[in-house]
């Protein structure tokens, strides 16, 4: 599936986007993987209090399931208007 | 309902007008409009606004629809601006008629609050000292609950 980062999201981790490829069962078992990647990961994901997630364009949660999802976005809460 | 998300500037006085004359017996027609301003204390120099393209059109969709279903509402339009902006510059604008005014007033307020914390959009400040990402206020959380 496509994760997509936004803001300070996307600065921490150094990508707007990437290819993963995971049976991850949920998003939190995303998020899990990915920390044990690589520091930027585990830090980017250090406080999930502070992130958002859309999963195939939709606010979503955490505990979202992620079969046969296409896209995942991790990000700040928003600051539009 | 228009809803355009885009780099360039809009003119505020021909979308008004452009939205006002395409409506039909309606008796109100309610405008908001977000102005890039000052910091109190730095100088600003550059907001960048970036945003989730294809989300962001969808949720606004959704925001606006949800005005739709709420309100007695002709019609509905929301620009809103990303990229470099400066101050003064316009960031976005949503405009609301109705038959009567409370309807375009209610729904006008209602986009706004939405927009503000459920459409994928950031801000980052860019001053003579520092660049920031613009933190979520509680309080634009809170608003959410009084509709």
């Amino acid at each position: 599936m496509d994760v997509l980062y936004f803001a300070w999201v996307r600065e921490r981790i150094g990508a707007p986007k990437e290819r993963v490829e995971t049976n991850a069962a949920t998003v939190m078992d995303l998020v899990n993987e990915l920390r044990t990647r690589e520091e930027r990961y585990a830090a980017a994901f250090a406080d999930l209090s502070a992130l958002r997630v859309a999963v195939d364009q939709e606010l979503s949660d955490f505990d979202a399931p992620l079969k046969d999802v296409r896209e995942v976005a991790f990000f700040p809460p928003m600051t539009g208007g | 309902m228009d809803i355009r998300v885009q780099a360039e500037p809009f003119d505020l006085g021909a979308e008004t007008n452009a939205f006002a004359a395409r409506q039909s017996g309606m008796g109100a027609v309610v405008t908001f409009t977000g102005i890039v301003r000052d910091l109190d204390n730095d100088v600003l120099d550059v907001m960048e606004i970036e945003h989730y393209p294809g989300m962001t059109e969808k949720a606004l969709e959704k925001i606006a629809s949800q005005a739709h279903e709420r309100w007695d509402i002709g019609d509905i339009l929301i620009i809103h601006r990303h990229g470099s902006l400066r101050p003064d510059d316009l960031i976005m604008m949503v405009a609301t008629s109705s038959r009567h005014r409370a309807d375009a007033f209610q729904a006008a307020e209602f986009l706004m609050d939405f927009l503000k914390s459920r459409a994928p959009f950031w801000k980052k400040e860019k001053t003579n000292v520092s660049t920031d990402w613009v933190a979520a206020k509680s309080k634009d959380e809170d608003a959410l609950k009084r509709w």
